[in-house]
């Protein structure tokens, strides 16, 4: 799009300027609007599973829902606690719903579609997610209060053990595609099994890691069976407890927001992003970015499954799994995975 | 000129936030001003031309070291008269430190002959169309081969270590065992039993 602008006669630097705006209105706002819709998909599936009819009063089938919510949250008062940190408490819903944005940048929606096409791209996206625990942790503080100080202590140690077993099913991955651009990642995958599949999941030695990835980002994301920080049981909301109005519609837009991320890493890293699934020429006239919305829907529809059907987790049944399943699961993959590929590729 | 506007922004703000880490009252401001620290050392290093560094000084630092920090000082009842009173008899170790400190600091700065990094470029001379990863994986694996597996091996025995030091093992205590869990069938544990009236059953 830049180069639209420069023919315009603008210079280089405005015309790059104006054209990322741009990219990211394109981005941001779309994906606002899918996050309202997905919430939206979220209660239908609930319902739907639970034999319910879902939210079917505001406009056809309920449709509006989402936008109502919005709006009522928009008109509620800001109810700060005298007993919070004021600017902490302010800041921490911020940056859950700014982290939630800032990882899109690097995600590539079709062949050369990416806000930055950056080599780093998975490091980015890692490391932008490592910071989406702040947001959790600071409000868990500020609030001053009981239950959210719990939630924020549940967050930070289910998130930063769950990151160490996502790390090495990246580093499997990673080994593989021999490139950390999210762009190179889903181009290694055309034709990846027999000529025929477009992904890495169907691959015998890196399917497990598929699976481990898509757990943990049930966890990472702090959706059911992992829903922990939040159990209404034990805890009242979590973290979000004292939040009302836009500061709470923020960790709302911001969950779902990184609801959607975790769909598309799953099938941008393991699924074949915005190919095909099958390396079939005629598939190819579909655009790409259909392909890529028609797997993040899959992978969301799954993740309101396991919500729909599982049941929460105990705390120590989730640090178990992570540290005594996944972790050690995980590295015997990256061993073998570097050693498979030391046999084919570089040879003895 | 963009790059160097944003290169004295982030020079700018690692030095505020390290001196706020320094000032604030409250030490969870000091952890958070420490990460906002962190993090504009990353912008610096993005600017350098590292942006594997950047990205790896965000994931471990940002990410995990902080996070702990920040649990750590959140959870501890610091208390901060107490922590005052002591002043006195710790300011002449502190004064001196800080003397040697800044000692260093100036002998450093006076030595300084590396030139003006030049902003958006590489300094390490690699071929541009390497990749920063591969660049660093390249020297770590051939050069430095030795080097970077001892500390691989340091940070294992240091691993290994602190979970020595506070593993205790307590008696009396009944840990969940999850695979006789499941590998319990009900005939193990569940009779039918038809039983006697005025009987009962015996066990």
């Amino acid at each position: 799009m830049t180069s639209w602008f420069t023919a315009l006669g603008l210079p280089f630097g405005w015309a790059w300027f104006i054209a990322t705006i741009i990219d990211i209105l394109l981005i941001a706002l779309p994906l606002m609007l899918a996050v309202a819709m997905i919430i939206y998909a979220d209660r239908k599936i609930w319902a739907a599973m639970a034999l319910r009819k879902g939210p079917n009063v505001v406009g056809p089938f309920g449709l509006l829902q989402s936008f109502a919510d919005g709006l009522k949250v928009f008109l509620q008062e800001t109810i700060i606690p005298a007993a919070a940190n004021k600017g902490l408490f302010l800041l921490a819903p911020i940056i859950t719903f700014t982290v939630a944005l800032i990882v899109w940048a690097v995600v590539p929606f079709q062949a050369g579609w990416a806000l930055a096409n950056i080599n780093v791209g998975l490091l980015y996206v890692l490391a932008a997610s490592s910071l989406g625990v702040y947001g959790i942790i600071l409000a868990g503080w500020a609030s001053n209060s009981k239950y959210p100080f719990y939630s924020a202590i549940r967050a930070a140690a289910q998130m930063v053990s769950y990151e160490v077993s996502i790390g090495f099913v990246l580093i499997a991955m990673v080994l593989w595609a021999g490139t950390f651009n999210l762009g190179g990642i889903v181009e290694g995958q055309k034709g990846h099994i027999l000529g025929i599949f477009n992904a890495y999941g169907l691959n015998p030695l890196l399917f497990p890691m598929a699976v481990v990835f898509f757990i943990s980002s049930l966890a990472e994301t702090q959706r059911a069976p992992f829903d922990l920080t939040e159990a209404e049981s034990e805890l009242v909301a979590g973290y979000q407890t004292e939040y009302s109005s836009m500061a709470f519609a923020l960790y709302w837009l911001g969950e779902y927001a990184n609801v959607i991320l975790m769909c598309t890493l799953n099938a941008t890293l393991f699924w074949g992003g915005y190919l095909p699934p099958i390396d079939w020429a005629p598939l190819y006239y579909v655009p790409g970015i259909l392909w890529l919305f028609a797997k993040i829907l899959f992978f969301f529809f799954c993740f309101s499954w396991v919500k729909a059907t599982v049941p929460r987790y105990r705390y120590d049944q989730l640090m178990r799994l992570g540290w005594k399943v996944f972790l050690p699961l995980s590295l015997f993959f990256v061993f073998l995975v570097s050693g498979y590929l030391m046999l084919t590729r570089v040879g003895i | 000129m963009i790059q160097a506007i944003a290169f004295y922004l982030f020079a700018f703000v690692v030095i505020a936030s390290a001196v706020m880490v320094i000032f604030s009252r409250n030490p969870v401001h000091s952890v958070l001003w420490l990460i906002l620290a962190f993090f504009n050392a990353a912008g610096l290093m993005l600017i350098a031309g590292a942006e594997f560094i950047a990205m790896l000084l965000v994931i471990v630092y940002v990410g995990a070291v902080a996070v702990l920090f920040l649990f750590v000082v959140m959870m501890l009842n610091i208390d901060f008269a107490e922590l005052r009173a002591g002043v006195a008899r710790y300011a002449a170790v502190g004064l001196a430190l800080a003397v040697a400190l800044v000692a260093e600091i100036i002998i450093a700065v006076s030595a300084w002959k590396v030139g003006g990094i030049e902003l958006g470029r590489r300094i390490a001379a690699t071929d541009e169309s390497i990749p920063n990863i591969e660049a660093v994986g390249r020297l770590l694996y051939s050069r430095y081969l030795f080097a970077f597996e001892a500390a691989g091996l340091i940070l294992l025995v240091a691993m290994i270590g602190a979970i020595v030091l506070t593993y205790r093992h307590r008696a009396g205590v009944k840990p969940q065992n999850i695979s006789a869990q499941i590998n319990r069938r009900s005939k193990d544990a569940v009779r039918m039993v038809d039983a006697p009236v005025g009987k009962g059953v015996e066990l």
